[in-house]
């Protein structure tokens, strides 16, 4: 990388720093500061001046050291290697620094986010003389046992290929390619360089219309999400973000997962590195790391690489996407993002909006989700980003302005509540307050492929769970006894559905993950407990009577007692409750 | 670092050109570095100490630690060490008093350091770290039975003014071990702008214990400079790092009171003209108190831990004012004391549903405390949400209209309160101990309550 002098430092703020005598230098460019040589990003230039912010701790820098400019914006670099790996919010590769400064994260270590030694198996799939236009694949790389890394043109190169490398092992930067273009024959190696803050092109959006299956019960039946959409999961400190995340991240049906922690704990990142090489994805059979990215910079790591972590997640995104594949982020926690804007913002002295944001707060949010979607790639295939972003309210309030403006941007909305948390009723998803505008659009999929009435059985418990939260309010003014049997039956059925189907362990062998068919099952098995009841009801049998059956108990305990290579057992089920329930009634005349 | 520059550095310079709160503001200075040490000279010869928030060209704001008062413009020497504010490090500061920067109080030299380290640390490489999952055994059966500490982890007490949170903290600092294990254990204590009698309780708990020669106290007291309580836990946890990762002990850091911390924090801020964001709090106030709870952890490949335990009270109880709220969403968990079980008598007031351990999973269980163990407390957690529904029903429509089962809540909510929250402070229950009185509660249920245990767990503990 070519580095000259762009200018020297003439004010140190916290993670902010100002240049002086900057003359040549560009918007967003990446720069290095002071004789350690600390990496920033120019965010402003105002005549000679630039205003630069700093990815790493500035205690010591001083007015008067110098500023080096990189010539090019902060970039990834894209390539096989990725997987597996875990990188700060700037993209340096966290295990490398540690072996090279030890336990601590110190400053000023230049490391390159790919590998240059390790080889790859490299099988050209074009052939000499083939026209190239940007997001072709020259050529693919078994990245991990699980996927297959395809080398791609990158997105503003297109000519014929001169020269393509021989099946082989190579490093990354070696050239695999070259191409004659019409502005000169360019070489490219295995890996390219693409700007964080800028989208990845694709040739056009598509609709959202096949779900993402996460295995969680009250996401994939109550507020579901397609491969490709959005969704925002705000909750109080301790309700549940990470561990809804990280149960997404384990068991949900996307190709690829990367997990940003950003500006939260550094244990919930050594859990994942923990647990990822452990844990096997039942769809595939291999360990989950193999499809994983995370990006780890948390809340102790310096603030303005916080701001940078969750566009370095989006474009490894983007990348895979543009390969062809599902990808799905977790961003943990949109909040720390914001503040560091916030931070960065207000160190500069800009004008603050609502509680301090700053005014464009909205439109970097907007950037972000935006970036999501399912969309036909350069190369003519169809591949998805879905956006998992958890929100964490000051005080659990939801009209703060990052759970406000958010809301704008996405589509669903998974609202953790802190009453329910407390309970210890997990995950804390309230079924009132949640949405998922995109049920109407995914319905399709369910019927076809798992249960042609899942739309009426999930509206009708959907119904079911309002009529209970307005007899609720009756109860907490008088008590249950004032209620008729078909209406106490309501509040039965639903705690059943909340202790029985919402609740879900995520700690539990069986319960951590269940597959649709045993979702639908059980819930037909609950909706089927109200429908029988009210008959018997109906016919003059007592609340108090039904509870007795035995049968209820093993609805109480399904989720725990029919594993998810063995849901015929709750047909059994079912069978059984529908002949217990018509016995009864024929006591009943 | 090179430098020619730490030679003009010493320099000493009288241009101060002005003063405001805890800041001074300083011109016609040279090479001076963001975050370096300042040390001063007030016009009676004294010498006070602070660091530097602002540098730029040919001047600098400093936050001085003893405050302002008594400076002038022309009569104030002010010296830049050319490095950030560091603390000598050394095994022999065990047993040992200093003050909120570390410097001696108890009139004995000062520790021979074998190194100096920049007080605000470096952040821990994830990467680095170890998962925590060893069960401390606190003797106390709120805690071991529903909210497990575990060795490494950062578990805040949220307490209200009055109430039992130093007794608390004592409690656990004096029982708290390792089953099986006989490792050498730390205590390091730093209090914040409390009152010298509440010191001087946790000194005399240390000191009746024995354990006196396995505390490190940094102590800022109430009538200490305020912003000085901006570096004591720094200080504080500085020193554990040493003993941790390069001593291999195992360090319960207990800081209190956290509150006062984040009171100095906004006020420098608010001097500053920073933007505020709630209740006048700084926006960074979630990145700086990260930037200390964050020192807690396990590193791979060293012997030795550092527990936090930081205590703050919530102004007015509320759990949402900014200062609980930014800690808890950086701890794993929170033990929150409630004022109406203080109110009953009961102690200690652990309140039953908003405590929370997070890091209890792992380190609870067969092989670690009993097999038992999770689904017992996940049920107490379970029965216990619904004696607090029973409650306010019952302040409603009276006892007199609840249901049977409903009474059988109310019962076993006062066996809970009364048996197995309450203990005396000199009360050291083994897990074995809390797990049972658990059972003995629990045992007030009718069989087909506890839905959260298996048939095989009912056999064997119900009724016993
Ligand atoms: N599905 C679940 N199953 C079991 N326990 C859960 C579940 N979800 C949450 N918990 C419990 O709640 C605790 C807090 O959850 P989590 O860490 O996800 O909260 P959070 O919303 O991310 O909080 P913060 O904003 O402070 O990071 C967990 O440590 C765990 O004890
Ligand atoms: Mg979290």
């Amino acid at each position: 990388m070519a580095e000259k002098p762009i200018g020297s430092i003439q004010r140190i703020v916290g993670p902010l720093v100002e240049a002086k005598g900057v003359t040549s230098a560009q918007m967003l460019e990446l720069v290095y500061v002071g004789d350690e040589r600390l990496v920033g990003e120019i965010i402003r230039i105002n005549h000679d001046v630039a205003h630069i912010q700093v990815y790493e701790d500035t205690t010591g820098i001083r007015p008067g050291e110098p500023v080096y400019g990189s010539g090019m914006p902060l970039s990834l670099e894209l390539g096989p290697g990725l997987i597996g790996t875990v990188y700060d919010g700037i993209q340096r590769p966290l295990e490398v620094l540690e072996a090279e400064s030890g336990s601590f994260i110190s400053r000023g270590i230049n490391i390159s986010a790919l590998s240059r030694t390790k080889k790859w198996q490299f099988k050209p799939v074009l052939k000499l003389n083939d026209t190239v236009t940007p997001g072709l694949v020259i050529g693919t790389v078994q990245e991990t046992s699980l996927i297959e890394h395809k080398v791609l043109v990158p997105p503003d190169i297109e000519g014929t290929i001169t020269n393509i490398a021989s099946a082989g092992e190579y490093p990354v930067d070696k050239v695999i390619a070259t191409i004659k273009t019409k502005t000169g024959v360019k070489e490219l190696p295995m890996f390219h360089r693409w700007p964080v803050r800028i989208g990845r092109p694709h040739k056009g959006k598509e609709e959202l219309s096949i779900p993402l299956i996460t295995g969680q019960r009250v996401i994939d039946t109550l507020f579901p999400i397609p491969k490709g959409g959005t969704v925002a999961v705000p909750g109080g400190f301790g309700t549940g973000k990470t561990m809804v995340q990280q149960a997404l991240a384990k068991w949900c049906d996307a190709d690829i997962i990367i997990f940003i922690g950003c500006g939260e704990r550094g244990n919930e990142i050594t859990d994942v590195l923990n647990e990822f090489p452990e844990l096997i994805d039942p769809r595939t059979g291999k360990a989950l790391m193999e499809r994983s990215i995370i990006i780890a910079n948390t809340s102790n790591m310096p603030v303005a690489a916080r701001e940078a972590s969750i566009y370095t997640g989006i474009t490894m995104a983007e990348y895979y996407r543009d390969m062809g594949y599902n990808v799905a982020i977790m961003a943990d926690s949109t909040s720390r993002w914001a503040e560091a804007l916030r931070e960065l913002s207000g160190r500069m002295e800009e004008m603050p909006a609502d509680e301090g944001f700053p005014a464009y707060l909205p439109t970097r949010l907007a950037g972000f989700y935006e970036r999501a979607g399912r969309v036909t790639n350069l190369a003519g295939t169809p591949g998805s980003v879905t956006v998992i972003g958890s929100v964490s309210p000051p005080g659990g309030d939801f009209s703060e302005p990052v759970t406000q403006h958010t809301k704008r941007f996405v589509r669903a909305f998974w609202a953790l509540d802190r009453q329910l948390a407390n309970a210890r009723h997990y995950p804390s998803i309230s079924w009132l307050d949640s949405y998922s505008e995109y049920v109407d659009e995914i319905a399709p999929w369910w019927e076809k492929n798992v249960d042609p009435e899942w739309r009426s059985l999930r509206n009708e418990i959907m119904e079911l769970l309002q009529q209970e939260s307005k007899l609720q309010q009756v109860v907490k003014l008088v008590g249950p006894d004032v209620l008729p049997d078909t209406q106490r039956l309501v509040l039965d059925t639903a705690t059943y559905f909340k202790n029985a189907f919402l609740q879900q362990n995520a700690f539990d062998k069986i319960d951590m993950y269940s597959v649709v068919a045993k979702q639908v099952k059980m819930l037909r098995i609950i909706l089927t407990f109200y429908h029988s009841g009210l008959k018997l009801i109906k016919k003059g049998a007592t609340l108090v009577k039904i509870k007795q059956l035995p049968i209820l108990s093993e609805m109480a305990k399904m989720k725990f007692s029919v594993a998810n290579e063995e849901v015929e057992k709750l047909d059994d089920l079912l069978d059984r409750m529908r002949k217990t329930f018509s016995e009864l009634e024929l006591t009943y005349g | 670092m090179d430098k020619t520059s730490s030679l003009l550095a010493k320099r000493e310079y009288n241009t101060v050109t002005g003063l405001d709160g805890p800041l001074l503001f300083i011109e016609n200075i040279h090479n001076v570095g963001y975050n370096e040490l300042v040390s001063l000279t007030d016009p009676q010869g004294k010498e006070r100490l602070g660091t530097v928030l602002e540098a730029a060209d040919g001047m600098a704001v400093i936050q001085v630690f003893e405050g302002t008062m008594g400076l002038s413009l022309k009569d104030t020497r002010v010296r830049f060490s050319g490095v950030p504010l560091q603390l000598g490090v050394s095994k022999d500061m065990l047993g040992r008093v200093f003050d909120g920067i570390g410097r001696p109080l108890d009139k004995l030299p000062a520790p021979m350091a074998v190194e100096r380290r920049d007080i605000n640390g470096q952040p821990i490489n994830p990467s680095a770290r170890d998962y925590p999952q060893k069960f401390i055994q606190t003797g106390i059966s709120a805690i071991d039975g529903m909210n497990t500490l575990i060795r490494g982890q950062k578990l805040p007490i949220f307490s209200g003014s009055g109430l039992a949170h130093n007794k608390l903290a004592a409690q656990i600092a004096r029982q708290a071990k390792i089953l099986g294990e006989d490792s050498s254990f730390a205590v390091v204590f730093a209090a914040m702008g409390i009152k010298y009698d509440v010191a001087e309780y946790f000194i005399r708990n240390f000191e009746e214990t024995g354990a006196l020669e396995n505390v490190v106290l940094f102590l800022n007291l109430a009538d200490d400079p305020p912003i000085e309580r901006l570096v004591t836990p720094r200080v504080a946890l500085t020193c554990a790092e040493h003993l941790a990762f390069d001593h291999g002990m195992h360090v319960l850091v207990v800081m209190t009171d956290m509150s006062n911390y984040c009171e100095s924090l906004r006020e420098i801020a608010t001097i500053r003209g920073d933007i505020p964001s709630r209740k006048g709090y700084p926006g960074y106030l979630y990145s700086d108190l990260a930037s200390i709870f964050e020192r807690a952890g396990i590193i791979k490949g060293k012997a030795g831990s550092i527990t936090q335990m930081p205590i703050l009270t919530m102004p007015n109880d509320d759990i949402t004012h900014p200062v609980p709220d930014l800690t808890g969403f950086i701890t794993e968990g929170q033990i929150v004391l409630e004022r109406d079980l203080s109110r009953r008598g009961i102690y200690p007031p652990i309140a039953g549903l908003p405590s929370l351990s997070r890091l209890m999973k792992d380190g609870i269980g067969k092989g670690m405390t009993r097999e038992d163990h999770p689904h017992l407390a996940s049920q107490l957690f379970a029965a216990y949400s619904r004696v607090k529904d029973v409650r306010a029903l019952a302040s409603v429509i009276g006892e007199e209209e609840l249901t049977p089962i409903d009474h059988t809540y109310l019962d076993f909510g006062k066996h809970f309160e009364d048996r197995f929250l309450s203990q005396r402070e000199d009360e050291n229950r083994d897990i074995d101990t809390t797990l049972d009185i658990g059972w003995q509660v629990l045992s007030s249920l009718p069989k087909d309550e506890l839905y959260r245990m298996t048939e095989e767990e009912i056999q064997k503990f119900y009724g016993k």
